[in-house]
């Protein structure tokens, strides 16, 4: 028997040895790795025991000469090659940049995709890139700490980044090696922090209503969730992917630079001395009311009165945010049994303070907020990488954003409403215009203004090949299709005279998966790794758990779900995957193969899908409902 | 997955108006502790592929017969009508008339002296209109008069569309 040789010892992964999983909070000021360990949470430190690593990457003209505290030394001395905050940049366009303004002191240029690129001294760098060196740093500590090989990690962004920031940070995850097992949104990774801590302590918790305020140095979020049995459902989300305490310290910067008689220009240097100025003082004013400001031979003294005129606007903004999710979600804010501060904003005591009055009551804090994000992520990638049983927690996500297309004269049309649960796929119909018409162009776009031009344009591509037919009698269908990480695909096709022209799309500003691919070349020429063994690498780990999982799905519903012949057909698939996963040196020989089983396996799944459904429904008879 | 099953078989529930929605979450959620991607993380790719699927497919079911206009849709459609339109108009002159008032006073009260008490009122008056529309709705489709249930439908687009645009308005008064 061909499916016995499968459990070899040595042949496939131990089903019950321990994995690896972290999870990394990548933030505009300062990163983190978290692990679960011996059942709870731990922040992964570095050698000299910091926990935080300040995102930021010093450049030289030999490349990347230091990450993290090291590279925040050379922030004075070397402005343009020391990059912080480039999550800011993340996902965004040329023309998003200049929205930016000035905020960002480095210098631009941009390649052909429209992507931004940052002049160093070792040539233009991508965001992506730099995101990618702070996740290897971050991964690499791990690897360290634990004194093992990374099996996956849970990478945290903003919930209300929108799909190509979204694409960006997995891309930049792809470029530093890390197998990303989800995209988890910063509030919903809090909530979980915190969530299951409670059932602990307190025994079953019905149900809770929790709101999440999560305010960081460059992103603001809002999180309505409900929290029943361990399942957290987002029920709305909200916020401002361009907002965080660097927009306080901008306000206080610039009300310094009034002051001091300065003029609009000011070079790179003098604004990035006004700026950590003014973070020191909004860090100061914390505990006092009043401080004294010595800076460029001139005195000054900023109040925090003072300085609540200058930010009060800012926190204004993103309580109304706050109002609107809790519209979205359909609640009322005294009907919030939580609020969680999460950010390292929420420090400043006007914005608790501010928080704490919207919702009545006094938030909770007593994880450290800058700590909770990570730790959240931790415990989701503790439970998908597989080492807890995944009973006991459930988390459903939605979009933060709604998702459309444009139609004549510039209108969005929404194909997936903002705060839709995801995973979640629509398909829409659209006609054509003109008679004669073989080609319809589709603009994607999201957001939730009427205005094409006032959301964030996803992709355009081209549908070709549509028979001529009478203006109005062809049907386009155009299908949106959002996975669990919140990762948009599109894809149309004309159905109405069965000749099928399809096309799949990937949203801009991220990368081509050829230049992805490119990179990590690139990346590793240097290097012993050799891309082809990565790759071929890769695929056997694919083979691998098709072959295991496949064996274990026969094992238990073989019998009662195929026939003889069925079940012989399916072994001779996976004894040919077993044989060549063993022999080839060829990657995608190996995927061709791995697809073929799937194909000869999907009547199998299709099955066991429709058995397990009545067993999932099975303890809960309706006659038990009228009871 | 058999793909054949409308969303209400997919949740082993009985087709109809009447729904018992703690019991539709119950379901839902017994169905999203199984086959949730989160639940396939570690699984091949092509089970992986499923999983999105169906996950997909259980939140479009859940959503579209948890809320009163889309059940009340799918239900038409399932007997055969087009009733995924946005817009089919109703011939009923009176509603129609009515319809155009209200809207009326909602474009006023921005000039009212106490916007939000009049805002409240009216909601409370467009929300008695959509309840009664739902009890027509329901009516006529437990009577299997689905073509006077399609006419209906239309109304209960008008009123949920004023409803929600009158959420939309107490929602820029606020951000104000």
């Amino acid at each position: 028997m061909a499916l016995l040789q499968i459990s070899e010892p040595g042949q496939s992964p131990q089903p019950h040895q321990r994995k690896f999983a972290v999870g990394i909070d990548l933030g505009t000021t300062n990163s983190l790795v978290a692990t679960v360990r011996s059942g709870s949470e731990v922040i992964l430190p570095d050698e000299q025991g910091r926990e935080l690593l300040p995102s930021v990457v010093h450049y030289s003209a030999e490349g990347v000469s230091c990450i993290g505290y090291e590279a925040l030394e050379h922030n004075s001395s070397d402005p343009l090659n020391t990059l912080s905050s480039v999550k800011r940049l993340l996902g965004r366009g040329v023309d998003d940049i200049k929205t930016l303004g000035n905020t960002l002191p480095y210098e631009f240029s941009s390649d052909d995709g429209g992507m931004p690129k940052i002049n160093t001294a070792y040539g233009p760098v991508s965001p992506i890139q730099v995101s990618a060196e702070i996740l290897r740093k971050l991964s690499s500590r791990a690897e360290f700490s634990l004194g093992s090989m990374l099996d996956g990690a849970v990478i945290t962004v903003p919930a209300y980044f929108d799909d190509a920031q979204r694409q960006a940070t997995k891309d930049a995850a792809t470029l530093a090696g890390i197998k990303v097992l989800r995209l988890l949104n910063e509030p919903t990774a809090a909530a979980i922090a915190y969530g299951l801590d409670e059932k602990a302590q307190s025994g079953e918790i019905h149900q809770r209503t929790i709101a999440v305020y999560d305010l960081g140095g460059g992103t603001f979020d809002v999180s309505i969730l409900r929290l029943s049995k361990g399942v957290f459902e987002v029920l709305a989300t909200g916020g401002d992917s361009a907002l965080g305490g660097d927009d306080f310290d901008h306000a206080i910067a610039n009300w310094l630079r009034v002051e001091l008689g300065m003029g609009d220009k000011l070079d790179v240097v003098e604004q990035r001395i006004l700026l950590e100025a003014a973070k020191a003082a909004k860090e100061e004013l914390t505990d006092h009311e009043k401080i004294q400001l010595d800076i460029l031979d001139a005195s000054l003294t900023l109040t925090r009165e003072k300085m609540h005129k200058l930010i009060d606007a800012l926190i204004d903004t993103t309580l109304t945010a706050c109002k609107r999710s809790l519209r979205d979600a359909g609640v009322e804010s005294s009907m919030i049994d939580d609020v969680v501060l999460v950010g390292g904003s929420t420090r400043m005591p006007r914005v608790a303070a501010k928080v704490s009055e919207l919702f009545g009551r006094q938030p909770k804090c007593t994880i450290d907020p800058d700590l909770v994000v990570a730790m959240g992520a931790a415990k989701q990638a503790d439970v998908l990488i597989g080492n807890k049983s995944a009973d006991d927690m459930l988390l459903l996500d939605v979009i933060p954003l709604s998702l459309g297309i444009e139609t004549m004269g510039g209108l969005t049309e929404k194909i997936i409403h903002r705060n839709t649960t995801i995973p979640v796929a629509k398909a829409q119909e659209f006609t054509t215009f003109k008679d004669g018409q073989t080609a319809m162009s589709i603009h994607v776009i999201q957001g939730d203004r009427e205005l094409v031009s006032d959301c964030r344009s996803l992709a355009r591509f081209e549908l070709r090949g549509i028979p001529p037919m009478v203006a109005g009698s062809a049907k386009i269908q155009v299908s949106y299709q959002v996975d669990a990480d919140g990762l948009l695909s599109v894809s149309a096709r004309e159905i109405s005279s069965g000749v099928e022209s399809r096309i799949e799309v990937k949203p801009s500003y991220g990368l081509t998966d050829n230049e992805i691919t490119q990179m990590l070349q690139d990346s590793f020429a240097n290097a012993r790794d050799d891309m082809r063994l990565r790759a071929l690498r890769e695929q056997q780990v694919e083979a691998d758990r098709m072959l295991e999982d496949l064996q274990a799905a026969i094992e238990k519903d073989g019998k009662s779900l195929l026939d003889n012949s069925e079940l012989q057909c399916l072994q001779i698939a996976l004894a040919e995957l077993h044989q060549l996963r063993n022999q080839t040196e060829d990657h995608r020989q190996l995927s061709a193969q791995i697809e073929a089983v799937g194909k000869v396996s999907e009547e199998f799944a299709a099955r066991r899908m429709d058995a397990s459904i009545k067993q999932a429904l099975a303890g809960l008879s309706l006659d038990d409902a009228l009871k | 997955m058999n793909n054949s099953k409308n969303f209400f078989e997919i949740f082993s529930l009985p087709v109809g108006w009447e729904l018992d929605v703690d019991q539709l979450g119950l379901r839902f959620r017994a169905l999203q502790k199984t086959f949730h991607p989160d639940r396939f993380a570690n699984k091949n790719d092509f089970e992986k592929r499923l999983a999105v699927q169906a996950a997909a497919n259980f939140n479009q079911a859940y959503e579209t017969i948890k809320n009163p206009l889309s059940r009340a849709q799918y239900l038409l459609e399932l007997e055969g009508f087009a009733a995924n339109q946005e817009s089919h108009i109703t011939a009923d002159g009176h509603f129609l008339m009515d319809q155009m008032l209200l809207r009326e006073a909602l474009s006023e009260i921005k000039d009212s002296a106490d916007p939000k008490q009049s805002l409240a009122s009216l909601s409370i008056e467009a929300q008695q209109t959509a309840m009664e529309i739902q009890a027509e709705f329901a009516r006529q489709y437990q009577l299997k008069a689905y073509d006077d249930a399609f006419g209906t439908l239309a109304k209960m687009q008008f009123a949920v569309k004023f409803v929600n645009d009158i959420v939309e308005f107490e929602a820029e008064l606020e951000d104000l």
